[in-house]
């Protein structure tokens, strides 16, 4: 129990040196989180037109979609903000920057999750969390233990989930110094495609972001608890506040992965 | 036994090679050729506690593979490490404890920080005692002068105002052993002093075991009581200095720079092995005619304008033991 304090501590110390770092350049932060907070309430912006224009979504409306956007951007906010430290991995590799981690006492994890809490990354919370709001505000929501304690597990597993890609993608660069659009396609691409509800789309891809990548379960099917709404897919309420956790797993899983894949650094140094 | 014991140690590593222009790489998708290096070829070796030991050999010799064994940081094929009784890369964590490492080219520290806040965030990540951690970091900073580097963000130090800091942090947590990774390279001459001459200090007051790799023959000189040299993977030659120099007969360079037009006149027991444009170079044998002896009786012949007597190359020093091995 005291390794695990002892671990948050550290965290704690690493993430303050990392906002001094940043705050070294002011004026640099304040621009690049203005032109950050521009292109995010853009697409904010973006989903109010389409919804004038059609008036609802797969039989949602402006503010059910407001909502499941803020659960995944807020979500996706948070882990960009806080594994920048995986994101930047493959350059620490070319650089021998890695090899140092590997000399100091604590878990990689520990320390690549410490690395860097992006501040000007956080910009996509402001959107998602006045969407949020703005959901709130107008859908007659039932804010019980129950719902309030989903909201933020489905938060939570989001995140989680984006962290686990963010992890697996930094993982590929033990094998290949090249750097994936791949993984940016699911991690960015999975933002765009789940802020919509997925019944929307087609079954392989409604299946993919299920299962696959369960970026929409961590998400929709939540939301439509929390909104009281249905499952046309006709899912069972249980699977509904369960299905964060699976976000959680496949961090647990990643995390696992990215340790086989330190066992492979260390045989092979490259 | 042994403080460190490398025995057979063995590393391959397997390089992709691709074909050049756009078809190679194309072609390396699906087809990788791979040419086997050998980085260690056997290595053997171990060290008691508080020695000082040199580790040199050319580019590519297999120095900083060994070094990267040794720290935990890569795991051979085959072969044994321990170190202090443990595996390196078995119990990274409880192992790099007793582990100081300063790699030259790279700073440990947070750069864009003052590089008290480094010291501060390496006391918490290697649980340093308050104790122990002030007296240790008052210490070093005194002796090795950084003072007023203190609230200095990192980026904007000098090369070897860093260096003397990042000495300073690979020390903080009273390291059993020390790893220094050609720490002097591109160093101002003050501070290769200051830190050669911390590393002794520290060295003799601790009893901490210094492993030393370097290109700088004046490194080993002034730092090490044991040099082993390593080439293609092998250690060809281990034991003291003297014995080295003893073996192979080391020469060393005069360099003499003459007043325009002079014609260099020289004691007899030194050579001339060039002259160019009054750069005169004397090959001498120090223990046929020492440094002090042959610098006056230059002095004395010649119109000096600049005098330094120069270490040869390592490269050399390691054709000149093949060649006592008669390879």
């Amino acid at each position: 129990m005291s390794g695990v304090l002892d671990s948050l501590y550290v965290y704690r110390r690493f993430l303050g040196v990392s906002l001094r770092s940043q705050m070294q350049y002011k004026a640099s932060f304040l621009m690049q989180l203005a032109g950050r907070l521009l292109v995010n309430s853009g697409e904010l912006i973006a989903i109010f037109v389409l919804f004038d224009r059609f008036g609802s979504i797969g039989g949602w409306n402006v503010y059910q979609v407001a909502f499941l956007y803020g659960i995944v951007n807020v979500s996706f906010a948070v882990a960009d903000a806080m594994s920048t430290g995986f994101d930047l991995f493959g350059d620490m590799v070319k650089s021998g920057d890695f090899d140092r981690i590997l000399t100091r006492p604590r878990s990689t994890v520990l320390q690549l999750g410490g690395q860097e809490l992006t501040l000007r990354r956080i910009s996509r919370l402001t959107p998602g969390i006045a969407a949020l709001v703005f959901a709130a505000m107008n859908l007659e929501l039932d804010w019980s233990l129950a719902n309030s304690g989903l909201l933020l597990l489905s938060v939570a597993g989001g995140a989680a989930l984006f962290a686990g890609l963010i992890v697996l993608q930094a993982t590929l660069a033990f094998w290949t110094t090249e750097t994936l659009e791949l993984m940016n396609a699911l991690t960015y691409g999975g933002v765009e495609t789940t802020q919509y509800p997925i019944n929307i789309y087609r079954p392989w891809f409604r299946n993919f972001f299920t299962f696959g990548v369960p970026l929409a379960t961590v998400s929709y099917f939540p939301s439509l608890a929390i909104m009281g709404v249905p499952d046309p897919l006709g899912t069972p309420l249980w699977f509904q506040y369960l299905a964060p956790l699976i976000g959680i797993g496949f961090l647990l899983a990643s995390l696992q992965v990215w340790r086989f894949g330190v066992r492979r650094y260390m045989s092979t140094g490259s | 036994m042994s403080q460190i014991v490398v025995e057979d140690l063995v590393k391959r590593f397997r390089i992709s090679e691709r074909d050049p222009g756009m078809m190679g790489a194309v072609r390396g998708l699906f087809r990788r050729r791979y040419q086997t290096v050998d980085a260690l070829d056997g290595v053997s070796f171990s060290i008691e506690p508080s020695e000082l030991v040199g580790y040199i050999g050319p580019n590519g010799a297999g120095k900083s593979t060994t070094v990267k064994v040794m720290s935990g940081i890569l795991v051979p094929d085959s072969g044994r490490c321990e170190i202090l009784g443990r595996v390196p890369w078995r119990r990274r964590n409880e192992h790099v404890k007793e582990l100081g490492v300063v790699f030259g080219q790279r700073t440990q520290l947070w750069w864009d920080l003052p590089v008290i806040e480094s010291f501060d965030l390496l006391r918490d990540i290697y649980r340093i005692p308050r104790v122990e951690y002030v007296a240790n970091r008052d210490e070093f900073v005194e002796v090795l002068g950084i003072e007023a580097c203190l609230d200095v963000p990192v980026r904007q130090l000098s090369l070897g105002q860093r260096m003397r800091c990042d000495l300073a942090a690979a020390l903080l947590h009273s390291p059993a052993i020390l790893f220094l990774d050609e720490p002097t390279i591109g160093m101002d001459a003050v501070s290769k002093i200051a830190f050669r001459e911390f590393i002794k200090r520290f060295n003799e007051e601790r009893g901490t075991t210094v492993i030393l790799t370097t290109h700088d023959m004046d490194d080993i000189e002034v730092i090490c009581d044991r040099v082993m040299v390593i080439s293609d993977g092998m250690i060809i030659s281990d034991g003291k200095l003297e014995d080295l120099r003893k073996k192979v007969s080391i020469e060393r360079r005069l360099v003499v720079e003459l007043e325009d037009g002079a014609v260099p006149a020289v004691h007899p027991r030194a050579v001339i092995a060039g002259s160019e444009r009054g750069r005169v170079d004397i090959r001498f044998d120090p223990d046929v005619v020492s440094a002090t002896e042959l610098i006056s009786d230059v002095t004395s012949r010649n119109r000096v304008r600049d005098i330094f007597v120069e270490n040869p190359p390592i490269e050399e020093l390691i054709a000149r033991i093949y060649e006592g091995q008669g390879r």
